[in-house]
This record gives structure tokens, C-alpha cells and sequence, in this order.
């Protein structure tokens, strides 16, 4: 008897073993198919990132150009300041330098080397300090975008002078200054601190990330507390019914609408029938909210299915009111993931342009728009309009732009993932 | 009979005995209502079930059951899986309210008064009737605040120090305060499954009910646990009427005195346990009990 069972074990045994030896094989062929998945999605974010620092990465300096600036009293014989012409201070300043000049052309391609901001950044000087009137001062002048682009070794000087923006006289001038140490690049702190210019080196985003932000306050007041009462209601109390079926389908979809056709709807009402200014953070906000509201209604309803039931049964069992169990019990619970799909809605709301077009945010407006009705645009739109611009100088900064609304979605990304670890209940 | 003076001294209009033609006319696809086998009724109940029958949707899960839960005593029901004890059990303190498509029929009264009554409101009917669930499912909080929830949201005071008194005592009688005194601000679900589970009983009698249903408290227990259970539930009895849905038959011997069986939907059998342990009347509770099926 015990022999036969031996014997009929045998071959079940080693068909198992070949069995076993194949499913381990088909494993490993998984995980390495796993494994090179994961390596390709991380060698193009690596390429991604590579590309956009490698052509951003300069914009973060600016070449400057020293001039011996003579605020000469007779420019200032009017009382107003502002009338005063900086320009040709600026001007007289670079005739100073290079005193061989004469030609009216040569003069102007010299004028040329420095950008016209310079003559503003004169006058705010002399706005805030008026004892430089009849003073010699050396200062530190932005040059104009294409010396900038030629110090960055973005224009080569070895080009034919036809296919270069800067001619040989230009490119000695800059030599000459290069030599006397009359030219440097300094950190840029224009790109941060100024609204938008059609002059690349006086471009800045700040305009942009205020109207950014300004947009998404917006967003963020209204969508988080419509998205997380819109998907308690329709999680806990509302009824199982025909109209709540058609409710979460319509929410679904509207979570798979391209973005741009709440830009046509926020035109339509926000600003034709409600009669709000256009191109202002306050519609673009309200357009985000409506683009937003179904990911964090879909979120939060998600994050409330998975607590567990054996909580609110608890909570009712000993004699704790619906609404009791749910502002407890269930919603401490749920917080993490609501506040989770909140932040991603919010990150897909700061990175999207096309709603904002629709609602004329992608106009151009150099000022920094200081409240919500003011006329602004939004850092993916800057990043758009500077890609669509014709200088070279612009390349760089539009990377750069991506690299500041990069860094923007990682910093949320990262609260998402503190805010989630700080209200995570241990169990 | 003790029936019928029972039933005189109450205010119900109807005997609730079944007329067998008449049931088996009512439907054809639904056999026959069982006559239940002992007295399922009591002389001064805590609690009483008349013609109680609940669907769930088009199902019906229980038909038509007649059963009095008494004071201080402790009322166990048996049955196989499916029977309808649980459900019986959730319709005492209306936790089937919750389960959508789920309709309740008959009366079940609380000191006379009948809870499913539109003017009754759930929330001090539950604290009247507390629960203690199948799993242990302490909130993820500190034992304090697990024990001290109930009175809190029920008022009961708002001094500190009282609560703590409160909190004190129901861990006391639920035989845990001495394992947890030193850490009431620890989370109670860092506790044992044991520990768990009388955290939870500590939590329901916090709120001094009258009543407490247990849903197969010990099922997700270990044996020395169940014994510690099985022993509280004993000292509970002198204060509480008690109702346990159990599947471990030496369970419900152990820690009742009354014991009902259910069949599918049907009350089969009810009487003093150790009679429906030794002596059981009806074929399918000795079927049952003496383990030919279940």
C-alpha cells in the first residue's frame, strides 16, 4: 500500500516541481518587466528635467553694464522729476564711454547695447534719493538682451555678421567694456520682481505668480468646502435614487471635460451675463473652481468610502446623530485623502492654461495686479505667451518660467504628503 | 396560562397566534410560519418583540417573531447562519435603520413604549440600547476619549472631573481599568483584541443603558479572551438585561438563562437554557444543538 502511494507521488511531485519552477520564471519575467516600466517613465523625467534646466538654468543671470551716469542739474530744471529725460542721461553716459562715436548711426547701434529699462531704473533712483541731482555717479545699467545672449555664449560672435543681431562694431564695444571689467553678469533679480515686458531682460514673472495666486486663493476658498460638503451630503445622507445616480454620473463626467470648456462656460456666464471684469484672477478663479470641484468631490466621496463601516456603526450604536458620526468620526478619518485630492486638484488647476485663454487671462499686462479685480495673468499662460515670443532671449526665460511652476507643484505635492502624515489617524 | 394573563395585562389588541390554513393560503412560494415550541413571553419584561417581521427589500429575513427580553437576565439566540438572529438583534435598537431597503413590521416595545413609533427619536434610543459589534471597533482615539464619547455627546455632564468618574467606573465594570489606568491617553486601538472588545463594552454602558445587544462579541476573540467576556457579561447581568447573538453554543449555555433558537427567518424555539440544552422540544433545535447541522 505504501509503496503504490509512493510511487503515484512520484511523478505528481516532479511535475510539480517544473510547475513550480515556471511560475517562479513568469515572476521573475514580471518584475523585470516592472522594473524596466519604472527605469523608462525615470529616464524621461530625467530628460525632461535635464532640458528644460540646460536651456533655463541662465536666465537666472543678467549681464549688466557699468555707466558713469552725470545727473546733470540742467535735465532737472522742471519740478517734476518723472519729466526729466533719462534716456538721454543714459545716453550721454555711453557718448562718455566711448568717446570715438561720432557717426549717427554708430550711435545709435551703441544706444542699443543697453536696455531701454535703464533709463526707469535712472529715475527711480533719483525718485528716491534726489541729492544725486548734480552728482557723477557709476552705475550698474541692464544690458539690453542680445549683449546678454553674446556674455551667455547664446549668440556666437564667430557667425557671419549678416546672420547675428549684434554687428562687429557692437560686439567691440563690447569687448572693450568687457576688458575696462565695465561688464558682469549678476544674479537676475528683475525675472522675480517685475510683471511681464516685451523687452526679455526687464520680463519678469512675478506678475504671473501673483495672478496665480490670487486665482488659486480663489479656487482653494471655494472648491475645497463646495467639494467636501457637496461629498459628505451626497455620500452619507443623501437618498440612493434615481437623481442622485444621475448626479454622481454628471460628476464624472465633468471631471473628464477638457479643461478649455470651462473657460467657454466662465466666459459665457461669468463675464458676459454676470458682467465680471475680464482677464482678472476673480473669473480665472472661478473657472479653476468649476474645473476642480468635480476631482475633489470624486476624491473626498473615495476617501469617505474607505472608512471603514464598523466606525459609524460604532459611533450609532451609542447613540451619536448622523451628523455627529460624520463631523466625529468619518470625516477626521477621511481628511487625509480629501485634503490629498484637493492639493492635486489644485496643482492641476496652477498648471492649466486653457480655461485661462478663453477668460483673457493670456493678455499682455506688465503690471503686478495687487488684488482680485486687477487685470493679471497666470504662470502657465506667461509661460505660453513667452514661448510664443520672437527673441532669443525669451527661450531661457520661458524655461526658467517652468522651473518656477515646477517648483510650485513639487512644494504642493510635498504639502499634500505633510498634510497627509500629519492628519493620519494611526490605527 | 402564563400567556394569556400576560397578554391581558398589555395593551395588545391582537393574539399574535397563527391561524396554519390561513398562512399556508397567504402564499405559496413562502411556507408555513413555525409555531414557536415554549413561552416565548415574559411577566415583566424589558423589552418586547409582537409579530415582528423584517424584509429587506423583497426578501423577507425574519417572519412574524413574538419574544420578551426580561430584566437582568441574560437572553441568548442561537441559530445557523442566515436565520435572522443578528437582524432580530439590530431591529432592537433600530441599528437597521442604516441598511437601506430594510422595512420593519410589528411592534417592539422599551419600557412599554414602542421604539419604532415616528415620534421616538433613534439618538437616546441607542443610548438606551447599546451595542457591542461582532469585531472590537474602538474609535482611533484615546481609551479615555473612546469611554467618555457617549456621555459627552449625550450631555451628561460637562465637568471634568465627573467625566473622569464616569470613565472610570465603566472601565471598572468592564474589568479593564486595572490594565489600562496608566494609559487612558494611549489610542485604544494599540490594545489587544480582548482589551478591545471590553473597551468597547466600557464604552457602551458609559452611557448607563438599559439594554445591551451583543452581536457575537467573542467570535473574533481568543479562548482566554472569551473567557474574560463570558465572565463580565455574568457581572453585567445584575445591572443590565442582556442580549447575545452567539454562534458557540457552550457559549450561549455558559453566560444565558434564556436561549431562543431561530430557523430561517422563524423563532423555533425559546425557554430556559439549560432546559433547551438538555431537553430541547422541537426537532430542528436538537438537529441543531446536537450538531447534525449548522
Amino acid at each position: 500500500m505504501a509503496t503504490e502511494n509512493k510511487q503515484t507521488m512520484k511523478p505528481f511531485s516532479v511535475h510539480m516541481n517544473k510547475d513550480l519552477q515556471r511560475r517562479y520564471r513568469a515572476e521573475k519575467r514580471f518584475q523585470r518587466c516592472g522594473i524596466a516600466a519604472i527605469a523608462i517613465a525615470l529616464s524621461f523625467l530625467a530628460l525632461l528635467f535635464a532640458s528644460i534646466i540646460g536651456s533655463g538654468y541662465t536666465a537666472f543671470r543678467q549681464t549688466f553694464i557699468e555707466l558713469d551716469v552725470h545727473f546733470s542739474e540742467d535735465l532737472f530744471k522742471d519740478e517734476n522729476l518723472a519729466a526729466a529725460d533719462y534716456a538721454g542721461l543714459i545716453k550721454q553716459a555711453l557718448r562718455t564711454a566711448f568717446p570715438e562715436v561720432k557717426e549717427r548711426r554708430a550711435l545709435k547701434s551703441l544706444y542699443m547695447l543697453v536696455s531701454p529699462g535703464a533709463a526707469f531704473s535712472l529715475q527711480d533712483m533719483v525718485k528716491e534719493d534726489s541729492r544725486l541731482i548734480g552728482s557723477r555717479q557709476k552705475i550698474w545699467v541692464p544690458a539690453n538682451d542680445d549683449v546678454d545672449m553674446l556674455i551667455k555664449g547664446q549668440m556666437k560672435a564667430t557667425e557671419a555678421e549678416a546672420d547675428r543681431r549684434l554687428k562687429d562694431d557692437q560686439l567691440g564695444w563690447i569687448g572693450q567694456l568687457e576688458k575696462d571689467g565695465k561688464l558682469e553678469t549678476r544674479f537676475n533679480t528683475t525675472f522675480f520682481t517685475s510683471g511681464d515686458s516685451r523687452e526679455p531682460e526687464l520680463a519678469g514673472i512675478w506678475g504671473a505668480v501673483k495672478g496665480s495666486f490670487y486665482s488659486l486663493l480663489i479656487t482653494l476658498l471655494l472648491s475645497f468646502p463646495i467639494g467636501v460638503a457637496a461629498a459628505v451630503y451626497l455620500e452619507e445622507f443623501a437618498p440612493k435614487n434615481f437623481w442622485t445616480d444621475i448626479i454622481e454620473v454628471n460628476i464624472n463626467n465633468l471631471a473628464a471635460v477638457p479643461s478649455i470648456i470651462f473657460g467657454l462656460l466662465g466666459l459665457a456666464i461669468f463675464i458676459n451675463f454676470w458682467g465680471l471684469p475680464r482677464s482678472t484672477p476673480l473669473v480665472g478663479g472661478l473657472v479653476l473652481t468649476l474645473m476642480t470641484l468635480p476631482v475633489i468631490i470624486i476624491a473626498g466621496r473615495a476617501s469617505l468610502k474607505s472608512v471603514p463601516p464598523s466606525i459609524r456603526e460604532a459611533a450609532l450604536g451609542i447613540g451619536a446623530s448622523k451628523m455627529q458620526m460624520v463631523t466625529h468620526h468619518v470625516l477626521p478619518l477621511a481628511m487625509p485623502g480629501m485634503l490629498t485630492g484637493a492639493i492635486i486638484g489644485m496643482a492641476r488647476a496652477l498648471g492649466d492654461t486653457a480655461p485661462l485663454l478663453m477668460i483673457g487671462m493670456v493678455a499682455f499686462i506688465v503690471d503686478i495686479p495687487g488684488g482680485f479685480t486687477d487685470s493679471a495673468t497666470a504662470l502657465p499662460v506667461q509661460i505660453y505667451l513667452w514661448a510664443d515670443s520672437s527673441e532669443r532671449a525669451f527661450t531661457e526665460k520661458t524655461s526658467a518660467a517652468i522651473m518656477v511652476l515646477l517648483a510650485f507643484l513639487i512644494c504642493m505635492n510635498a504639502a499634500a504628503v505633510i498634510m497627509r502624515k500629519k492628519f493620519e489617524t494611526k490605527w | 396560562m402564563e400567556l394569556t394573563s400576560q397578554l391581558a395585562n398589555q395593551s395588545f389588541p391582537t393574539l399574535p397566534t397563527y391561524d396554519f390554513a390561513a398562512s399556508l393560503e397567504q402564499t405559496e412560494a413562502q411556507s408555513a410560519v413555525r409555531q414557536t415550541v415554549g413561552n416565548p413571553f415574559l411577566d415583566n419584561p424589558r423589552m418586547t418583540c409582537r409579530d415582528v417581521a423584517v424584509f429587506y427589500g423583497e426578501k423577507q429575513a425574519i417572519r412574524h417573531i413574538n419574544i420578551d427580553v426580561g430584566c437582568n437576565e441574560v437572553l441568548a439566540m442561537i441559530g445557523p447562519s442566515g436565520c435572522g438572529k443578528s437582524t432580530l438583534l439590530r431591529c432592537l435598537n433600530r441599528m437597521n435603520d442604516t441598511v437601506p431597503g430594510c422595512r420593519v413590521e410589528g411592534e417592539i416595545r422599551l419600557d412599554g413604549e414602542n421604539i419604532y413609533d415616528p415620534s421616538v427619536d433613534v439618538v437616546p434610543l441607542r443610548a438606551r440600547v447599546g451595542m457591542v459589534f461582532q469585531k472590537p471597533n474602538p474609535f482611533p482615539k484615546s481609551i479615555f476619549d473612546n469611554v467618555a464619547y457617549g456621555p459627552k455627546i449625550h450631555g451628561f455632564t460637562t465637568d471634568k472631573a465627573e467625566l473622569a468618574d464616569i470613565v472610570e467606573t465603566s472601565l471598572i465594570k468592564a474589568g479593564l481599568w486595572e490594565e489600562v489606568k496608566d494609559r487612558l491617553q494611549e489610542p485604544g486601538t494599540g490594545l489587544s483584541g480582548g482589551q478591545q472588545q471590553r473597551l468597547c463594552i466600557a464604552r457602551a454602558i458609559a452611557v448607563s443603558p438599559e439594554v445591551i445587544l451583543m452581536d457575537e462579541p467573542c467570535s473574533a476573540l481568543d479562548p482566554i479572551a472569551t473567557a474574560k467576556i463570558e465572565e463580565l457579561i455574568a457581572e453585567l447581568r445584575e445591572q443590565f438585561s442582556i442580549v447575545i447573538v452567539t454562534h458557540a453554543m457552550q457559549q450561549a449555555s455558559r453566560v444565558s438563562q434564556r436561549t431562543a433558537y431561530f430557523h430561517l427567518g422563524d423563532l423555533i424555539e425559546v425557554g430556559p437554557t439549560e432546559r433547551i440544552f438538555t431537553n430541547p422540544r422541537h426537532r430542528l433545535t436538537e438537529d441543531y444543538i446536537t450538531g447534525r447541522f449548522g
